[in-house]
């Protein structure tokens, strides 16, 4: 039952609430009950076809050849379709928006990367005979080696999954091999902990097994335009995403949904719609393309599984006073959404905690499984999960009760997080006290009294500590990855964010497309100097040239004509380009 | 392929349709006479969302023939409603919040029906047990459950 507790942060808004709280009718409900809901196939066409997918039976295989000669002269049989028959073949669900490279074809061409890929596309008049027209489709393989762990994908000498990422790593940027976080200096603190709690978390992938599987009618209509009946969660997503395989005008698309049979995110990668638009524009027939259920299950994509590591140094009185996060995000054989998972990790570590000394380097690996995509809070979920499992950890280490750690190592508003943002309406410590209140959890009355809206920010706690960077004070680039530390930032240093007056270097490391290079910025003049706490800045800083350009560099020569540069072209978006939502 | 005629009562029409002698109800229902309400899930049994009311019992029509009903009553959660008016589950339904995305809805709405006609007054396990078939993958459940149970106390449960 909701239960509202006014009693909490009551002068933090006006109680004059009018819906919340208030039980209210919604407006699909009556459809829903009497079954007059319209899903994406509760549509009637005449002369209706239907699409089904030959799909690759190995993880990791070239194609030699495919005859389709005999599958074409099955009847009922009015289209086969292979690679070539796509527009645009190519494609990552987040190039609408400028972010990653085209990885993944519609129709497999010269390899298959997981078991179930789409290689060749049926249609026929009944789903009786496009089923067995699917049998007569001759594909000869190749058997490649596969890698299914994350880890041993990132080695040298691992076979490659996806051609267009040859070190098996989502490229951030064209450049970064993962997402790098840096908050004061986990090392120092580590050697300084009185005891170093460190564990490993290995996720599952999890199949969303919506009711409604996966499905897309397409029809021609009139004024040259097809009508598209959809599962998608995303509608113009998908309408994006089906106008550019198809390399059609999107006002060509006329697309109709967002009634979702149970999505969880598993209906936001257009499994199917290009394909049935496609066989809609050569048929000139309506077309309905649904995965059954056993596709569903196998190749609709999953949750990414994650593999955690969690490394925490802790004080004898419960203190984290370190914590550092490997992470490995199973993508499976194509970006998808995973490259921005990994961003959402980030920027949710070290979770709802204010520890002094974080890092994290969360990577997005490429296996030779069923591509992965978003589920309910994916990137943060599997994290937290780890991180809450760890709490419990330290706290046995500790030999301290599990809530109290919790109360003790909340953030407070004013704290300054990881990411150097203010923590703002922080309410962990409420949550947990109403939790042991609920639960009959006895708690110590020094945890009964803490609140979210005091003591947050004081001293340290709301300071940026002094933060131990790589070369050239950049993060994570490939070649870098194993060199040591070269520089520290001295406290209260910011970022400059990567959309304001942006400082381009062109070609390096072999690769023409000029990037942004991060620049920082020392605290502001305002804020009164304050003695660095030891514990925070083990080292001097270094003086101020040595990390800031004095002057901008030179703009490079001329913007090279690839046009891989756009990352600050989009700052809706801003969760992926790490600028701040306004 | 010799098509086959079949004819039946869906939810109080005489209809006919002809059609082949593999042919489950709910296609038949769906692309043949267009009642939309059973959904396809699963096609295996596994799910629920199918089902329909053959001569008042639960069926799952995915795995029902459509010959075999021939001359039988068909019943699918469109002919729930009389008239404009609500039935008591669908109206229970509504005030617990019992669907989410609805696509389990028609099914669960079908089997909780033929619980309910033939045990006006079921005990909470034994509503469990009715929807046992049906999968819902938004609501868990408790919310369904309760609706059954408060359309059962309600006066005009008998009805169904
Ligand atoms: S579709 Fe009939 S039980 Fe799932
Ligand atoms: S409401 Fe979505 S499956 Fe039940």
């Amino acid at each position: 039952m909701l239960e509202m507790r006014k009693d909490l942060f009551a002068d933090e808004r006006d109680d004059n609430l009018n819906e919340v709280g208030k039980g209210s009718q919604r407006q699909d409900m009556p459809g829903h009950v009497t079954a007059r809901t319209r899903f994406f196939d509760d549509h009637a066409f005449d002369g209706l076809l239907h699409l089904k997918v030959v799909r690759s039976p190995h993880a990791h295989a070239r194609i030699r050849s495919i005859d389709i000669a005999a599958a074409a002269r099955a009847p009922g049989v009015k289209r086969v379709l292979r690679g070539a028959d796509v527009p645009v073949n190519k494609n990552t669900l987040l190039s609408l928006i400028n972010f990653g490279k085209d990885d993944e074809p519609t129709l497999a061409v010269s390899k298959v990367c997981y078991k179930g890929e789409p290689v060749v596309a049926i249609i026929a008049d009944t789903e009786a005979q496009a089923h067995a027209a699917r049998k007569l489709v001759r594909v000869e393989y190749e058997p490649l080696k596969p890698v299914f762990d994350v880890e041993e994908a990132l080695k040298p000498g691992a076979p490659v999954v996806n051609e267009t990422y040859p070190g098996n790593y989502f490229e951030y940027h064209e450049r970064f091999d993962h997402q790098k976080l840096r908050f004061g200096d986990v090392d120092a603190a580590f050697a300084r902990a009185d005891q170093v709690v460190e564990a490993r978390y290995q996720m599952s992938p999890i199949e969303h097994a919506p009711t409604e599987t996966n499905g897309t009618i397409a029809a021609p209509e009139h004024n040259d335009r097809y009508v598209v009946h959809s599962c998608a969660q995303g509608l113009f997503f998908s309408l994006g995403t089906t106008a550019k395989i198809l390399n059609l005008e999107s006002n060509r698309l006329h697309f109709i949904g967002g009634t979702v049979g149970g999505g969880f995110g598993g209906k936001v990668d257009s499994l199917t719609e290009p394909l049935a638009v496609l066989g809609a524009m050569l048929t000139g027939r309506p077309v309905r393309y649904v995965l059954d259920r056993e596709e569903e299950m196998l190749t609709g994509s999953p949750r990414g599984a994650e593999r955690i590591y969690v490394k925490d140094g802790v004080m004898r009185d419960g203190r984290i006073v370190a914590r550092h996060i490997r992470s490995y995000f199973d993508a499976g054989a194509y970006t998808r959404l995973s490259s921005y998972a990994a961003i959402k990790c980030t920027a949710h570590i070290p979770g709802p905690y204010s520890i002094p000394n974080v890092s994290s380097d969360v990577y997005v690996a490429y296996t030779n499984r069923c591509p992965s995509t978003a589920m309910r809070g994916f990137g943060v979920t599997a994290v937290d999960f780890a991180i809450e499992v760890h709490m419990d950890r330290v706290a046995e280490a500790v030999n301290m009760d599990p809530m109290e750690l919790r109360i003790l190592n909340a953030y407070r508003d004013g704290d300054m997080k990881a990411h150097r943002r203010v923590a703002k309406n922080t309410a962990l410590i409420e949550c947990v006290q109403v939790a042991a209140e609920k639960a009959g959890w006895p708690l110590s009355d020094t945890a009964r009294r803490q609140t979210s809206v005091a003591s947050g920010g004081a001293g340290e706690r709301g300071q940026i500590p002094a933060t131990v960077i790589d070369q050239r004070g950049q993060i994570g680039r490939p070649d870098t990855r194993t060199g040591g530390p070269t520089q520290t930032l001295p406290a209260g240093t910011t970022r400059i964010a990567l959309s304001k007056e942006p400082v381009m270097e062109g070609a390096r490391d072999g690769r023409a497309a000029p990037t942004q290079v991060p620049r920082y910025e020392p605290a502001p003049r305002h804020e009164p100097a304050r003695a660095q706490p030891p514990a925070y800045a083990p080292q001097p800083a270094p003086p101020a040239p040595s990390y800031q350009p004095a002057s901008p560099p030179p703009a490079p020569p001329a913007p090279a004509p690839s046009p891989a540069h756009t990352q600050h072209g989009a700052v809706r978006f801003s969760s992926v380009f790490g600028t701040r939502r306004r | 392929m010799a098509k086959h005629p079949v004819q039946f009562r869906l939810n109080g029409s005489d209809r006919a349709t002809f059609v082949d002698g593999a042919e489950n109800l709910l296609n038949t229902l769906r692309r043949g006479l267009g009642d939309f309400a059973p959904k396809y899930g699963c096609g295996q049994g596994t799910c629920g969302v199918c089902t329909v009311l053959v001569d008042g019992e639960p069926h799952l029509s995915c795995l029902t023939l459509a010959v075999a009903c021939e001359g039988r009553h068909v019943e699918t959660a469109s002919g729930m409603a009389d008239g404009p008016d609500f039935h008591p589950l669908q109206a229970a339904f509504m005030d617990h919040f019992a669907a989410q995305c609805g696509f389990c809805t028609p099914g669960m709405l079908t089997a909780a029906r033929a619980l309910l006609a033939k045990n006006p007054n079921p005990t909470r396990d034994e509503v469990v047990e009715a929807i046992s078939g049906n999968i819902c993958r938004c609501t868990g459940y408790e919310p369904i459950i309760a609706a059954i149970l408060a359309a059962a106390g309600s006066s005009g449960a008998r009805r169904a």
